[in-house]
């Protein structure tokens, strides 16, 4: 197990330096750069401000130079607003967007892992039905279609939630429903397959045959093997909670990682982009990981392949 | 997946024919009552929603292919003194903020978003088709690499490097089409590869092999025909995934940009109003969520249809 662990640990880093290695040079290879504005600077000005930032230097350099911050956790400053560094920035604004990917998660896995299991049990009848039309019509839905509905509706027409803002509690539900819901309907679809897998299974006659309780046969014997494929998911699940954010938080005007990503990336804000970039990708293959443990500690077969 | 394709390969193959007409017509009727994409067809016709979906997106196309011929008004003209107006007799759809007519622009705009999904599934395709075909036949260590390579992709936060592409190379309409087809391709990779690990070890490559064919010839005329059912199935799944992450982006003001415009931008210029101008919002959402709908359907029964042993509960 340790040894796997490792593996798993050192090829993460290894992904990692990669991610950070492609965006660097990406971002570095785009035309124009960061400080050009629509007012004329004078050249020497622009020289002295791309030598603060580092700019004057060669590329391979300054990649160098940057590995090293970013290793000790300092990602450089932003690149457009002014006195501010992207390490302050993520230290801000990632409370807040840890809370609404948290909120979002819980709620898809609260909403969607049961409905599959209770489809599962009771297939064809409509609790098989009902859920997982619903569930049909949330993986079809965008959230970017669903956001702005759920506004009108709650917010708008019934007048029951605020639609912008992150000052409380009530301003929690709009943004984690619309990121949610989403997943909660693949959740659903995936534990309500897997279980189906595990109660179609010869021993599960057996167990039947001889008499066991249904709820010991659903709890005991199908439950483990049935949620294997919705703990898979879960690191898709982060990646696709993370990339919905950059919407949702638009939409309702929520102050995380999300809405910098998207500024960062229209104005070009290199720094930010490529700090935000390798913590995205550094909170998804923690996930990938830990999913790789939970997986081989419920089935060690796993293991060996 | 591996007998469906079996199946198909006993078919396609011309028989010889000892015993005369008779003989041949018994075997063309055969041939004829159980040939796979008639058996294909006979299930996919039995399932009402999926006909329905193909049905509703042939008019969606239609709707968008034809429709701007038919109408009065350009998508580009504004009317400054209309400004944004509800539904009307003569703007059935009502009028955006600029006084442009919101039907054209729907119309317009699913064009762009139909024509993201079949050029990056087109790109998709091909590099899944290819890359999963090659890893499956070589098999061994390059099959191994190849498909660690794809995990770790998996694995990998992908609209952001779409994001980042699109901030490197500017906002160009066809690299956008190229780069969502590029990070699309892996579903179809496993799938591709998994079915050619099944028809690998049949009689028909090995005879392919034993009369000196290329690799490349029994990859392209051999393999990839005989896993066609799924390749489809999968094709029609990308296409809702790729128009997906085109609205996406283009709701974040990275993809399609002015005068352009797709049912994303639209959505994005819908839901800055819907406040006070709801229908800019209702009409393009419910185009967009419409044709994922049907598309996600007629995958789904055509999975059904054309490869009923693996289809998803």
């Amino acid at each position: 197990m340790l040894k796997f662990v490792a593996g798993r640990l050192l090829q993460g880093i290894l992904v990692l330096l990669a991610i950070y290695a492609v965006t660097f040079f990406l971002v570095a290879a785009t035309p124009g750069s960061p400080f050009s504005s629509e007012r004329a600077i004078r050249p020497e000005i622009l020289a002295q401000i791309e030598a603060f930032y580092g700019y004057d230097k060669p590329v391979f350099e300054r990649f160098m130079t940057s590995l090293g911050n970013a290793l000790s956790g300092e990602f450089g400053p932003s690149a457009v607003y002014a006195n501010r560094s992207v390490t302050d920035i993520i230290a801000e604004s990632f409370p807040v967007s840890l809370k609404l990917g948290a909120l979002s998660l819980l709620l898809a896995m609260a909403l969607g892992i049961p409905a599959g299991i209770i489809a599962a049990v009771k297939r064809n009848t409509w609790l098989d039905y009902v859920p997982m039309s619903a569930a049909m019509v949330g993986i079809c839905l965008p959230t970017f279609v669903m956001g702005p509905m759920l506004a009108l509706v709650f917010g708008i027409i019934l007048k029951l939630l605020p639609v912008a803002g992150w000052f409380g509690p009530e301003f929690w539900i709009l943004p984690a429903a619309t990121l949610g819901l989403v997943y909660a309907a693949y959740f659903a679809r995936l534990t309500r397959g897997g279980m189906l897998e595990m109660l179609n299974q010869d021993w599960v006659r057996t167990a039947r045959a001889k008499g066991v309780k249904e709820t010991t046969i659903i709890w005991r014997h199908c439950l483990k093997g049935g949620l294997m494929p919705a703990v898979t998911f879960l690191g898709p699940a982060l990646a696709g909670i993370i990339s919905g954010s950059f919407v949702v938080e638009t939409i309702f005007q929520v102050p995380g990682l999300g809405q910098w990503f998207v500024r960062g990336a229209l104005n070009r804000d290199d720094f930010l982009i490529l700090g935000l970039t390798v913590l995205f990708a550094t909170l998804i293959v923690i996930m990938n990981l830990l999913v790789d443990i939970v997986q081989v500690a419920l089935n060690p077969r796993l293991k060996y392949e | 997946m591996s007998d469906i394709s079996q199946t198909a390969t006993l078919q396609g193959k011309p028989q010889p024919d000892p015993a005369g007409p008779a003989v041949a017509a018994m075997l063309e009727e055969l041939e004829e009552g159980s040939s796979l994409w008639k058996d294909a067809w006979a299930r996919l016709r039995k399932n009402k929603l999926a006909l329905t979906s193909l049905f509703l997106f042939i008019l969606i196309v239609l709707f968008c292919v034809v429709g701007p011929f038919l109408s009065p008004y350009d998508s580009q003209a504004q009317d400054l003194f209309v400004g944004a107006e509800g539904p009307s007799a003569a703007h059935w759809f009502g009028t955006d903020t600029l006084g442009r007519d919101l039907l054209v622009r729907v119309m317009e705009g699913g064009r762009i978003s139909l024509l993201v999904g079949l050029v990056a599934t087109t790109v998709s395709l091909m590099i899944g088709v290819i890359f999963g075909a090659v890893a499956g036949y070589m098999g061994g260590r390059v099959d191994a690499a190849m498909m660690r390579f794809v995990d770790l992709l998996y694995a990998l936060p992908f609209t952001i490097f779409v994001i980042l592409l699109m901030v490197a190379f500017g906002r160009s309409l066809w690299l956008m089409f190229v780069a969502i087809g590029c990070v699309e391709w892996l579903t179809m990779a496993r799938i591709v590869r998994s079915g050619v690990i099944g028809l690998k070890k049949q009689e028909f490559v090995e005879a392919a092999v034993s009369l000196g064919y290329s690799h490349t010839r029994i990859i392209l005329r051999h393999l990839i025909p005989n896993v066609l059912g799924p390749v489809i199935v999968i094709s029609t799944l990308t296409v809702p995934a790729v128009m997906l992450l085109e609205a996406f982006l283009s709701f974040l003001g990275l993809g399609v940009q002015p005068p352009f415009a797709s049912w994303g931008v639209l959505i994005n210029e819908g839901q800055q109003n819907m406040e006070i101008f709801p229908w800019l919002l209702i009409f393009p959402a419910f185009f967009f969520a419409l044709t994922l709908f049907c598309l996600n359907f007629l995958g789904d029964g055509l999975r059904d249809a054309l490869d009923p042993k693996s289809a998803k509960d």
